[in-house]
């Protein structure tokens, strides 16, 4: 059977459809940085050892880095620079940006592109190493500043930003609550009338 | 990392002829393992099969009244599953004390189980190694081995193995199910990694160009009440220095039954099957604990620097099986 | 515009800011060094030797020249000739290391031997691991102890041996001896962006664009190694994703360089995560024995304190650990010292806090020992031995608040509650503990220019070659050149990072706003004078420059530090070994605080650190091999979320009125000290001390084997 060392695929990214060709080597992380000019994922150590490099992949967070560009064709993927709509900022930046979650900045799109996944993974009512009871009776476990460290904890951040980035995923998590509670409402409100 | 061709598995018996064809083809599934070998330069594929998008994704009852859980399902979806949260949380707390969120999302079943040594011999090509190197030599002996194994391994090699998953899929009585294109076969976990001997190159029992497609659970009523801890050197996305995975049923003030598995401490997840025997039968006291685990680490042939791991290992099993004593007391 | 005479504005220094850059790090429009896209780009990977010490017999380049993509294989026998005869910045002569491709030598592992270049990052990898090196191998000797016989005193960035009166006598006269040996492992900097750059040569002028710690400080390395006019050189490095102090001039610049010249076209060469364990500096191990002698009422008599710290065979770094002693606490025998050995290991360098770090880390935990054989108050142990000027040097302090410190955090931490007895609280499966630690940080400055353009909309545009590696500097400065200027901070904008700007001093040392504040308030001052009301400003702007050379050298010499008060509850099971730190509270004297925003994350991310230190950090050398064991982010531990609990902050007032801008660093003061907290609560949690960091479970596991 002949060997191809190379192919065309076509990425989806941030909602965009991107045709190329690859050498198979190539990984998810690179064909982003080094042909999509998307630099926002940022490379820490290319050995899925640091989180910088997270992006959502259908949803999902994920290690660019470890996934090779030709693998990675069909699925639907979203980086730093798919998150905020129309200038608007998602609220997991925002909250970073006002309470300083970060100093260097080089951790902070892999951050957020993480803290976006482990909001959508605890709202889908997964358990964590920090929960107390992961049998299902026992209910979802409440986002305590205990549970977003652990969940967080594959994102390293050298400058140890770390207390402020857990403020700043409260934050943006409260504010997530806090309309998804306003949408409730809204929507029980329409039933009434 | 040098050139490879790649293929997207069309079904399971199209993968396995991929691979029975190619003995320098691979397959992929998640790649977290994998990719960074590649990288390294440990693995050197001139194929890799993508088998992630197979239909092994799912977790289903079977007519016994156990689970069986595809293998291609990913740790997330393992841990976050209500059967196996409910009636082996054990297995979901060894899943979550592993990686990250992250490579957890990417990390499938089978890839978990065959998943390589973070031996830092092992994964540098430049150091002699006798697992990726047969004869080459251990520079693991004489050297940096504070996180090496204390049971069953060799002068060849004192690796050990870094699945947390499979150290709770030991303790669980799991069975492995794999395709050759000679047909199906399965294998206990127990018996999926041979003894290290002198062969630490042959990592496990599959036979050549196996696709692990799945991996069973007997319905145990003894895992209702089980448990998963991790001992590591950061309080989490760290490999352990330690692990015990438990399950514990005990009426009466007696141990009915009993499951324990080691983790961190062999080439292998450790089924501590000589605790086993000393607790089942005997009164449910922390001393029981005690000699059970004792028993089990008699023996134990610690290196100049991980004679440590043996009174850990002793008093994590105590805790672990203390803990589930007082969950049961509740 | 004509200017006219404005209303005095609301202060800014002082004042919550959020980054100005904010923006573009949250929605990853920043671009960092190897974020800068460019036509043409080669790529680079660096090889790096497989032995300890030998000589390079051959580089089989011919087969590697064959394979796809491969542009050029760069190595000692065609590479462009340097000079490394010069002194660079405050007189530091270059670190050869980074004169890459120079002879055949090899003086440690992982020492750059060629580079490959290739048309992509994959066809460079894999050329680059084709690459076969022959070599002559020599024995080699890396292990490091705290009796080495080669030993010898050494300055480094202090001098070496400071001693008076009769430590003897003094000790022998001491009611309470503490006599100790403490360790501290090699550890790693490791900011999250690898090193990477990019040069090429355009219109007859070299630009670099990389990630560092002062672009002007890296066109002068430059322009020395390669023989050019520093004119010639432009080095840009808009954002920096950290530095820690390893981010100075380093082999990937000058293989870029060298790439660049001979291929004429863009290179780039970015190190790896492994790599940077050879290339990019460590903090050398330490073996630091301190003596303490007091009286009864815990008035010390004596203190030494002898640290033995690793450097390189072909230049010489001094962790210059026992120095601490020299401004935070007096004797009437006082004797510190700093030696060095030399072994066949890469070139250690400058890490958050040199010498501080880790000599605090023994020294603090000395004195947390004296404090239980005197029976007082660690706290008061240290208030009982506040200097009232520089034990050493005899000079008066410019503000030493550090008893503030103490006041105010033992009140906000619930120190006075704290019973002294160890190994008595428990929660669970853990036992509890809780320490304290002083520390210290020098308050410098160096010279700097700065020049600011009043535009002709009635906007301020600063110019100045700072770097903002992670520590906030843009906006500090952005809200320090608004109050000079009497403007609002929208009103101005601050460009950093480009050695066009001129020379200023490297964010640094903990001194680099401090200098380029001064820089900045003096230019300000003089284009206030120009824009008296009336000014016509053209359409190009008015722009004044400013250089404080002259300022910095009029500056009264005096013992000026920042100050701070650690304190640490850990929990630690016994069974296991695991320790956690709870909770931490620091309380800093520092100076003004610019931007309280960002200077918590400076203090708490110091503190972190030295939690990190305290329990994950070390690198582990093989002495087979010569290498570290594992040379990567998944061996190395630094702390992550789950290891950080509740960390604060704060600050007391420490005004200096003396001082035109009354800036002290904060970027180093926050990790002195902080390992030794942690250490002391750990002592308090078990009764048992740990003097060898990092406090990982099997230590505390065979240290309690050992102490039953």
């Amino acid at each position: 059977m002949g060997l191809s060392t190379s192919s065309v695929i076509t990425l989806h990214v941030n909602g965009e459809k991107h045709t190329l060709p690859v050498d198979h080597r190539t990984t998810l992380l690179d064909a982003l940085r080094e042909r999509l000019d998307l630099t926002g994922t940022k490379k820490g150590c290319d050995q899925g050892q640091c989180g910088a490099c997270t992006v959502l992949v259908d949803g999902r967070r994920t290690v660019a880095c470890l996934q090779f560009a030709v693998a990675a064709e069909g699925r639907e993927i979203t980086t730093i620079e798919g998150m905020a709509t129309g200038g608007r900022l998602h609220p997991v930046q925002q909250a970073f940006l006002d309470l300083d979650g970060y100093q260097c900045g080089y951790c902070t799109p892999g951050q957020i592109c993480s803290a976006i996944g482990m909001l959508a993974e605890h709202a889908a009512g997964w358990p964590s190493a920090a929960s107390e009871d992961v049998r299902p009776a026992a209910g979802p476990a409440p986002l305590t500043p205990e549970e977003i460290r652990e969940r967080m904890s594959g994102n390293l951040c050298r400058c140890s930003a770390y207390p402020s980035i857990v403020e700043a995923v409260a934050r943006a998590a409260d504010a997530d609550d806090a309309s998804s509670a306003a949408d409730t409402s809204a929507q029980s409100g329409e039933a009434a009338a | 990392m040098k050139e490879f061709d790649y293929r997207k598995a069309p079904d399971v018996s199209g993968a396995v002829a991929l691979l029975d064809a190619d003995p320098d083809a691979r397959y992929l599934a998640g790649g977290t393992n994998l990719v960074d070998l590649m990288k390294s330069g440990v693995e050197r594929p001139a194929r890799l099969v993508d088998v992630r998008q197979l239909p092994l994704d799912r977790i289903e009852s079977t007519p016994d009244g156990g689970l069986r859980i595809g293998a291609t399902v990913t740790n997330s979806d393992l841990a976050a599953h209500p059967g196996i949260r409910g009636r082996y949380p054990v297995l979901t707390q060894a899943v979550l004390a592993g990686a990250s969120g992250q490579l957890r999302n990417m990390a499938t079943v089978g890839g978990n189980l065959l998943q390589r040594t973070r031996c830092a011999y092992f994964t540098d090509t430049t150091k002699p190694c006798n697992k990726r190197d047969p004869g080459s030599g251990c520079p693991a002996l004489g050297g940096e081995h504070h996180n090496h194994a204390i049971l069953g391994a060799s002068e060849s090699c004192v690796a050990v193995h870094p699945s947390d998953m499979a150290v709770a899929l030991a303790a669980l009585d799991a069975v492995v199910h794999y395709e050759t294109a000679d047909g199906r076969g399965e294998l206990p976990l127990d018996q999926l990694y041979p003894p290290v001997a002198g062969t630490p190159d042959r990592e496990t029992a599959l036979p050549a160009g196996a696709l692990i497609t799945g991996v069973s659970l007997p319905p145990l009523p003894v895992a209702a009440r089980s448990r998963y801890r991790k001992v590591r050197e950061r309080a989490s996305y760290a490999f352990a220095i330690g692990s015990v995975a438990a399950a514990l049923d005990i009426r009466d003030g007696i141990v009915r039954d009993a499951r324990l598995a080691f983790g961190a401490v062999a080439s292998r997840p450790w089924r501590a099957r000589t605790a086993e025997q000393a607790l089942i039968g005997a009164p449910a006291t922390a001393e029981t604990y005690a000699a059970a685990a004792e028993a089990e680490l008699e023996a134990a042939r610690p290196l100049p620097h991980n004679g440590y791991k043996v009174p850990l290992m002793r008093n994590l099993t105590v805790a672990v099986l203390s803990e589930l004593d007082e969950e049961a007391a509740r | 515009m004509t200017t006219t005479a404005q209303k005095t504005a609301v202060r800014a220094v002082g004042t919550a800011h959020v980054r100005v850059e904010g923006r573009d790090k949250v929605t990853g429009a920043a671009r960092y060094a190897g974020d800068v896209p460019f036509t043409g780009l080669g790529y680079g990977w660096l090889v790096l030797s497989t032995v300890a010490r030998g000589r390079i017999r051959d580089i089989a380049s011919a087969p590697v020249l064959e394979m796809p993509g491969v542009l050029a294989v760069l190595d000692h026998r065609g590479a462009p000739r340097l000079n490394t005869d010069y002194a660079g910045l405050m007189g530091i002569r270059p670190d050869p290391t980074c004169a890459v491709f120079q002879n055949d030598t090899v003086p440690h592992l992982g020492w750059p031997v060629a580079l490959v270049v290739a048309e992509t990052p994959e066809q460079a990898r894999e050329a680059a691991e084709a690459l076969v090196v022959d070599y002559e191998v020599l024995p080699h000797d890396i292990e490091f102890h705290g009796d080495h016989p080669d030993s010898y005193p050494a300055d480094g960035h202090m001098p070496g041996v400071t001693d008076k009166g009769d430590l003897e006598a003094e000790l022998a006269a001491s009611a309470a001896v503490v006599d100790e040996e403490y360790t501290t492992p090699e550890e790693h900097h490791h900011p999250m962006e690898p090193h990477a750059a990019t040069a090429r040569w355009e219109d007859g002028r070299l630009e670099v664009v990389d990630s560092n710690q002062g672009a002007t400080w890296v066109v002068g390395e430059l322009a020395n190694l390669f023989s050019l006019d520093p004119a010639s050189v432009r080095v840009r490095s808009e954002h920096v994703g950290g530095g820690f102090g390893s981010k100075g001039v380093r082999a990937h610049q000058v293989a870029a360089v060298m790439a660049a010249t001979i291929l004429d076209r863009p290179v780039r060469v970015a190190l790896t995560r492994p790599q940077m364990f050879a290339l990019a500096g460590h903090r050398s191990p330490t073996v630091q024995r301190v003596r303490l002698g007091a009286d009864a009422d815990g008035r010390l008599r004596a203190l030494d304190h002898r640290s033995v710290s690793r450097t390189g065979t072909i230049y010489e770094f001094v962790e210059s650990s026992a120095g601490v002693a020299r401004t935070m606490y007096d004797a009437d025998a006082h004797h510190t010292e700093n030696r060095v050995v030399r072994l066949d290991v890469p070139s250690p360098t400058f890490m958050r806090a040199p010498g501080e770090a880790p000599g605090s880390f023994a020294l603090e935990t000395a004195l947390d020992e004296l404090a239980e054989k005197c029976g007082i108050d660690p706290i008061e142990l240290r208030l009982r031995n506040e200097p009232d000027k520089g034990p050493v040097s005899g000079l008066p302090f410019a503000g030493r608040n550090l008893r503030a410190c103490f006041e105010e955090g033992a009140g906000r931490f619930g120190w006075g509650r704290r019973d002294p007895r160890p190994r008595v609280r428990r929660d669970g499966r853990w036992l509890l503990g809780t320490g304290t630690a002083a520390a210290s940080f020098q308050a410098g400055a160096a010279p700097s220019t700065a020049a600011i353009t009043a535009e002709a909309d009635g906007r301020f545009t600063v110019r100045i070659s700072a770097a903002d590696i992670g520590t906030g500097a843009r906006t500090a400065l952005t809200l320090v050149a608004a109050d000079a200027l009497d403007a609002a901070p929208d009103q101005v904008t601050v460009r950093i990072g480009d050695s066009d700007f001129g020379p200023a001093m490297i964010a640094g040392g903990s001194m680099g706003t401090r200098s380029w504040s001064l820089a900045i308030t003096a230019a300000a001052t003089t284009l206030r004078e120009h824009l008296v009301p009336g000014t016509v400003i053209p359409a190009e702007g008015i722009t004044v420059r400013s250089d404080t050379t002259a300022q910095i050298a009029a500056l009264t010499n005096m013992e000026r530090h920042s100050y701070g008060a650690q304190f640490a509850e850990v929990a630690v099971d016994p069974a296991t070994g695991e320790v956690r730190v709870r909770r931490m509270l620091g309380v800093f004297a520092a100076g003004r605080i610019v931007n309280p925003l960002t200077a918590r994350g400076q203090f708490t991310g110091g503190m972190i650190w030295g939690i990190s230190m305290a329990l994950h950090e070390e690198a582990v050398r093989d002495p087979a091999f010569g290498g570290p064991v594992g040379a990567d982010l998944a061996n190395y531990h630094v702390a992550t979320h789950a290891d950080v609990p509740r960390v604060e902050a704060d600050w007391v007032d420490d005004t200096d009125p003396d001082d035109p801008v009354g800036i002290k660093g904060i970027g180093e003061v926050g990790i002195v000290g902080a390992a030794a907290a942690v250490a002391n609560a750990v002592w308090h949690a078990t009764g048992v001390r740990q003097r060898h960091l990092p406090i990982r479970p099997d230590r505390v596991l065979t240290a309690a084997g050992d102490d039953a």
